[in-house]
């Protein structure tokens, strides 16, 4: 899941009664699963919400860039190489496709990325740890990019049709992405040496519970989550996602022939589901509020690269105009 | 012409793909904007699978148990036989951008000549390659054009990144002994016409922008096709090798 604790703005869900007939009607279309498109009315908390969501979606695909491009110029083959360069090519892609569904809201690109640059927009926590090994870009593309997938499968759906039909497209890159993580992984299980196979263990150790922390607060301490669920912007409660993805993901493990660093992790036959601990909720506010280890250096190189790389676009937009002028003459 | 004769050609076609590349890489993230960030490591992603065939090739001829990875990730710089134009440090995007387009223009004359070799495996490598490489060449011809005639500041920054890197294109426009003993078998691009279609492509994109044209790049102690390299290189694969080297036994 690439977006946390996405703010509503609003306090209270109304009840249909509470509504003026333009907010019934469009709450009406939403319960009918009839996608809502930019030119229809929508509530205006409906519209900042969606911006504030598919925003922090699309700025967790550029931040999320850099911790590969910490591994990038390191992968150990040609064969790795291709598939890391095309993953973040890949993610590149989303970041701008879900800028436009963004701008579709009447959202302007610059001045969100600006909020990024400010620290006052968010990007997901889990792009706040550092890579440390060539098995964390395995570690990554498996549980990060896995993670999110639980959560994009189901924005699938989301009402907000842009953002639906961005989510339909992202969602088969991100499983081809997950698949190639984990193959990188097996690989280096399977046919890796013993200093592989501690690389392995050591970056799940390290990325397993931020993963988890990427469905966002449990949900008694989820604040916005009724409203955006009643909008069918949410389609599902945070805990649910988590759990799916716990449920999915402790198999894979055993697969690899690693373990998980949580000691109450184990099947419950009664639920039907793995019971897991408790998650550091502190480590993940602190993240959040822009205290993790690496947040710093992520919204320094992000602006570092916007503000350095600001003559060029100046001058292609001087030379285009210069051409137009030139064609008019 | 022995195929083995074709070994050094095939590795300057695929170490300088390769060097490229990585330079690209280390793009990522740092890119002037989004649609950059895509258009480089897309570039790059190119230039890297153009160079795995190019070093699978030579692999085979070479036939002394080293792979295309092996040639890439463990051959020390002396061994390198790429361009020394694309292991130059990126420097600012005006840097960049010049090296790409010098580099294109290059390239894209080669792969027209070699489209037509008389070995087929190499002319269908250069047939795939130089569909990307075209599209490679009209992109940063477009950006030398807008960062020559844009603001100001950009074209000083271009005026700047010329004469940075010009000394180092005296080796695309001229040849090896052995390169020119391929191209009269047909097989390699004939040097002397890819630095002359080189020089046409140079001069027409400079001069719709009244960029100078800087004079002949003169006779370079270096030689990037004797692995003779600047010393850029070696830090550059030592990154780049990092992990097979530390990892001797490993499969990755």
């Amino acid at each position: 899941m690439y977006a946390q604790l996405v703010e509503t703005g609003v306090k209270r869900v109304k009840s249909l009664d509470e509504m003026s007939p333009e907010e019934r009607n469009f709450q009406e279309k939403i319960d009918a699963e009839i996608k809502i498109e930019a030119k229809n009315w929508m509530p205006e908390a409906y519209r900042q919400t969606l911006i504030r969501q598919i925003s922090q979606h699309a700025h967790s695909e550029i931040v999320g860039m850099l911790p590969e491009g910490n591994w990038v110029t390191r992968a150990p083959s040609l064969k790795r190489k291709l598939q890391l360069m095309a993953k973040i090519q890949d993610e590149a892609g989303h970041g701008l496709y879900l800028y436009s569904a963004m701008e579709t809201l009447g959202a302007d690109r610059d001045e969100e990325v600006a909020k990024l640059h400010s620290g006052k927009a968010k990007y997901s926590s889990i792009f706040n740890y550092p890579t440390l090994s060539w098995a964390d870009m395995g570690a990554v593309g498996w549980l990060v990019d896995g993670a999110a997938i639980v959560n994009q499968v189901v924005l699938q759906r989301t009402s907000y049709g842009p953002y639906s039909r961005a989510m339909i497209r992202i969602c088969k890159e991100e499983s081809f992405h997950q698949r190639q993580g984990y193959e990188l992984l097996l690989t280096m299980m399977r046919e890796g040496t013993q200093a592989q196979k501690d690389m392995v263990q050591d970056a799940i150790n390290r990325l397993w519970w931020p993963a988890l922390m990427m469905f966002g607060p449990s949900d008694e301490h989820s604040p916005n989550s009724a409203q955006s669920m009643a909008w069918k912007i949410k389609r599902q409660t945070n805990d649910e996602l988590r759990q799916r993805f716990i449920d999915q993901t402790v198999p894979q493990l055993e697969l690899l022939g690693c373990t998980a660093p949580d000691p109450d992790l184990k099947w419950n036959a009664e639920r039907g589901h793995y019971d897991f601990g408790e998650i550091q909720w502190d480590e993940f506010y602190e993240v959040i509020k822009g205290n993790g280890p690496c947040n710093q250096e992520r919204v320094a190189t992000r602006r570092k690269a916007i503000e350095d790389g600001a003559w060029v676009r100046e001058a292609a937009v001087a030379y285009a105009r210069k051409q137009q002028n030139k064609n008019a003459a | 012409m022995h195929k083995h004769d074709l070994i050094p050609y095939l590795l300057l076609l695929g170490d300088s793909a390769l060097i490229q590349g990585q330079r690209l890489c280390e793009w990522c993230g740092h890119a002037p904007a989004l649609e950059e960030e895509l258009a480089l490591m897309n570039v790059g992603l190119d230039l890297v699978g153009q160079a795995r065939n190019w070093l699978e090739y030579a692999a085979e001829l070479l036939d002394d148990g080293r792979d295309a990875d092996v040639l890439a990730f463990r051959r020390d710089e002396r061994a390198f036989r790429n361009l020394l134009l694309v292991e130059q440090p990126n420097g600012d995007f005006a840097v960049t951008m010049t090296k790409q387009f010098l580099y294109d223009a290059w390239h894209q004359a080669v792969l027209q000549g070699l489209v037509e070799s008389s070995d087929e495996r190499i002319a269908g490598i250069a047939a795939k390659a130089l569909k990307e490489v075209t599209y490679h060449l009209r992109r940063s011809a477009e950006w030398v054009q807008r960062l020559g005639g844009g603001t100001d500041e950009s074209r000083r920054r271009m005026l700047e990144a010329i004469p940075a890197v010009w000394r180092f294109t005296v080796e695309l426009s001229a040849g090896s002994d052995n390169e020119v003993q391929l191209a009269q078998a047909g097989i390699a691009a004939a040097p002397a016409a890819v630095g002359a279609a080189w020089l046409k492509q140079v001069s027409a994109t400079f001069e719709s922008v009244e960029l100078p044209l800087p004079k002949a790049a003169s006779h370079f102690y270096l030689n990037g096709r004797q692995g003779l390299h600047t010393e850029h290189l070696g830090l550059l694969l030592a990154e780049m090798q990092f992990l097979p080297r530390a990892y001797p036994d490993a499969t990755w």
